[in-house]
């Protein structure tokens, strides 16, 4: 053991960090994003997409996916931490459940002219990217699918002359008939 | 329009507050005005069922309503202003979270309108204390208040207790509303927390209790918060099982330090015997503690031989740092009767007789042992003779933070929960002072005793204002050594004895400065002389400042060292200059 002087131990523990995808669902209340997000960075945990919007405005429920890394202890604990907040309802943990589907949709600027412009084009087509403006320099592409289907789609495009991305980061669903 | 001057219910957000607190039995209120909370005082002034318990600093209403819920287990209720009132909230806030106490703090907050526009003495409380609450609300409207107020009385009680804060702007003071008492509707229908253990889970950790060769129970501040019923069910299950049982620092009195299974309090000041049987045993029963670092040593190298059942009624604190076999979740109390009573009905007494021959071996190390002195005051020892001529009396002990803290711990023998008031998680100097103001509210007849240190107690001093203005007869019995004694032990140890800043250059004359408050000022400085004091400080019924002058370079031992496991404590007989700087030599951390 050669740490330095400290009133802690400064070993960490090196487990192999999973992903995990996790539905929240949670009372749609002031300052309860707030919440969420301030337990993500008040525990030191990753925070890799995150998705929010009002899914019942009569019951003012949001529904809150977060993709997140970190051990298998420590996506234990992000669980039973959100679980805990007052307006939160239930910690669906996508990844575990396995059997969800994910998407991601992606706004995706382009700008170029000649043979770049025609292979974008292309491109687009091969991944069902649609066309959602246009001008005789630039497209802006709309593409929904997994994040990795995205970012092999904006990787083409890169070199073609990529501008500009937004994404929405991820939403995620079960299969199947039944509800969270 | 129609006359709602008769409906009793109609009321402004002031007066709705004052009658939420009567509606939840509170009968003291720690606070400080200031402009943002005007009109609530208004109504405070204008009746008399909630007796309200002016302080000098806002941390000091905060640490005084901890104490006073710790000594009571009702919930501690503070109001304080908006802005500096808030932000000096912070702390008995953090705190109290730490600590898992139930405190209702209510601020006051610039009007709805001048929200976020930076006015005189606004800041965003709900912002600020979102981290160290267990919930908040900031209340719009004064539709809103009578629920908001309820449902933080029931967030703060129930579960896993803690701190909540309602921050009530001034024009929702002043605005009417209708009131409604308590209901079970005020709360989030998403806030339901977990009060039985699963049976089968309680089945399963009966098992393996029943077939320990080498059984331990760690219990902590779970159980006092449980309530006293769950101390009782705690030593019946001692008495049942025949097993040793040790405790946190928040634990301390659970059990009956005079019992004969008690072990002493575990960890990185604890005894010697308690650690071992920690880290040899075959069977952990975990209940209400958190497996905290202080506790744990180096967590690869904690109880490696052992199964582990671990009763919380906190979910996250569940395989948190350590991984357990048998999770129970529920209230302490609650499993433990459970657990109790199949015991009883499926278990035997396991023979565990080769199990307390080794731990007796243990205890003969004498851990705690120390070497006396006729001419200095050790300050082991002046706790030892505190505890002597207060047993069988009616004590509360509060405690600052460092190691009048840890000796308070290891010498003060607890027999009763509820009885001991101490900063464990958070650490937070300037806690006791207050603390003991608040438990002495609770207990007017009571021996409140507050513990403290020569550093520690300075952060709070202002507080003895306050136990002069109530009549609060409480004893501030320092262990002056003129140093931040655990800052100090850690720079010897760790820090090559380079006394950065721990040595206090001008201290007051604690006895004269007591006298200027209107309290007592007592002080012993020869080992002949504290038994007539401590005598004298006991038998007076004013606020006493005790400055108990003790040897300055005591340290505390034992001591886990070093990123060390529980099996490589550092004794006190084997506290030498060479082995300590061995046992923290390369290493230097204590865990």
């Amino acid at each position: 053991m050669n740490q330095p002087a400290s009133a802690y131990f400064l070993e960490e523990r090196h487990d192999p960090n999973e992903t995990h995808t996790l539905s929240v669902l949670v009372q749609n209340e002031p300052g309860v994003l707030a919440r969420v997000i301030g337990l993500f960075s008040g525990r030191g945990y990753n925070i890799d997409s995150l998705t929010v919007s009002e899914t019942e405005s009569q019951k003012h429920l949001s529904r809150i996916t977060i993709v997140t890394t970190g051990t298998p202890m420590v996506i234990q604990q992000i669980k039973h931490q959100l679980d805990r907040m007052v307006p939160v309802y239930r910690v669906v943990d996508m990844t575990l459940t396995g059997n969800s589907v994910e998407r991601e949709l992606a706004m995706v600027k382009v700008r170029g002219t000649g043979d770049h412009r025609v292979e974008a084009l292309r491109l687009a087509d091969a991944f069902r990217a649609r066309v959602i403006d246009a001008t005789t320099e630039s497209f802006v592409f709309e593409i929904t699918g997994n994040s990795s289907k995205i970012n092999q789609f904006i990787d083409l495009m890169r070199p073609l002359g990529l501008v500009e991305v937004s994404r929405t980061g991820v939403a995620a669903i079960t299969r199947g008939p039944e509800g969270m | 329009m129609t006359d709602k001057s008769h409906d009793p219910n109609q009321m402004t957000g002031a007066a709705m507050i004052v009658r939420a607190l009567i509606d939840h039995g509170v009968e003291h209120l720690f606070g400080y005005p200031g402009g943002a909370v005007l009109p609530i005082y208004d109504e405070i002034f204008q009746q008399s069922e909630v007796e309200h318990i002016l302080v000098r600093h806002e941390q000091g209403a905060g640490h005084a309503a901890e104490g006073y819920a710790r000594s009571t287990g009702k919930p501690g209720v503070v109001l304080v202003t908006s802005g500096p009132g808030a932000t000096n909230m912070v702390t008995p806030l953090t705190d109290a979270l730490m600590d898992s106490i139930p405190l209702v703090c209510i601020t006051g907050q610039v009007p709805t309108h001048l929200i976020g526009n930076d006015a005189f003495q606004e800041c965003d409380t709900v912002g600020i204390t979102r981290p160290c609450t267990k919930h908040n609300w900031l209340v719009r409207s004064v539709d809103d208040l009578a629920k908001v107020l309820h449902e933080a009385f029931y967030v703060a009680t129930t579960g896993r207790p803690g701190p909540v804060v309602v921050d009530v702007p001034k024009d929702v003071q002043f605005a009417t509303g209708t009131y409604h008492p308590p209901s079970k509707s005020d709360v989030h229908v998403s806030y339901t927390p977990r009060v039985k253990g699963d049976e089968n889970q309680i089945r399963k950790a009966v098992a393996m209790l029943a077939h320990a060769k080498r059984p331990i129970i760690y219990t902590g501040g779970g159980v006092i918060n449980s309530g006293p019923e769950a101390s009782t069910l705690l030593r019946q299950l001692v008495e049942a099982t025949g097993f040793p049982i040790t405790s946190t620092l928040m634990g301390l009195g659970a059990y009956p330090a005079s019992g004969p299974n008690w072990l002493g309090m575990l960890g990185m000041h604890g005894t010697y015997e308690a650690n071992m049987a920690m880290h040899d045993c075959d069977v952990m029963l975990c209940v209400g503690a958190r497996f905290d670092d202080r506790i744990t040593g180096r967590t690869d190298a904690f109880s490696p031989g052992s199964k582990k059942i671990h009763i919380d009624i906190d979910p996250s604190s569940i395989n948190k740092n350590i991984r357990v076999d048998v999770p129970i979740i529920g209230d302490a109390g609650n499993v433990l009767g459970d657990l109790l009573h199949t015991f009883k009905a499926e278990a035997r007494k396991p023979d565990i007789k080769a199990w307390w021959q080794q731990i007796a071996q243990w205890r003969a190390r004498n851990s705690l042992s120390y070497r006396k002195n006729n001419d200095i005051i050790l300050p082991q020892y002046a706790i030892q003779r505190l505890f002597e001529l207060t047993r069988g009396k009616d004590t509360y002990i509060t405690t600052e933070v460092g190691q009048h803290q840890m000796w308070a711990a290891q010498f003060y023998g607890f027999e009763e929960p509820h009885r001991w008031m101490t900063s464990g998680g958070l650490g937070t100097m300037g806690y006791g002072l207050p603390a003991a103001v608040g438990v002495q509210v609770a207990h007017r007849d009571s021996l409140v005793i507050d513990i403290a240190g020569d550093a520690s107690v300075q952060m709070t001093i202002q507080e003895m204002s306050t136990a002069v203005q109530y009549e609060l007869p409480i004893k501030i019995f320092i262990l002056n050594n003129q140093y931040m004694g655990m800052v100090r032990q850690w720079q010897q140890l760790l820090h090559g004895n380079r006394l950065s800043h721990s040595y206090t250059e001008a201290l007051p004359d604690f006895v004269k400065l007591a006298e200027a408050y209107g309290c007592v000022g007592l002080q012993a400085v020869k080992p002949a002389d504290l038994d007539g004091a401590i005598k004298e400080m006991i038998a007076i019924k004013r606020p006493v400042l005790f400055d108990c002058r003790v040897a300055a370079l005591e340290n505390c031992f034992p001591m886990i060292p070093s990123g060390k496991a529980h099996n490589e404590m550092l004794l006190p007989e084997e506290a030498t200059d060479a082995a300590t700087a061995s046992a923290f030599a390369g290493g230097k951390a204590l865990v």
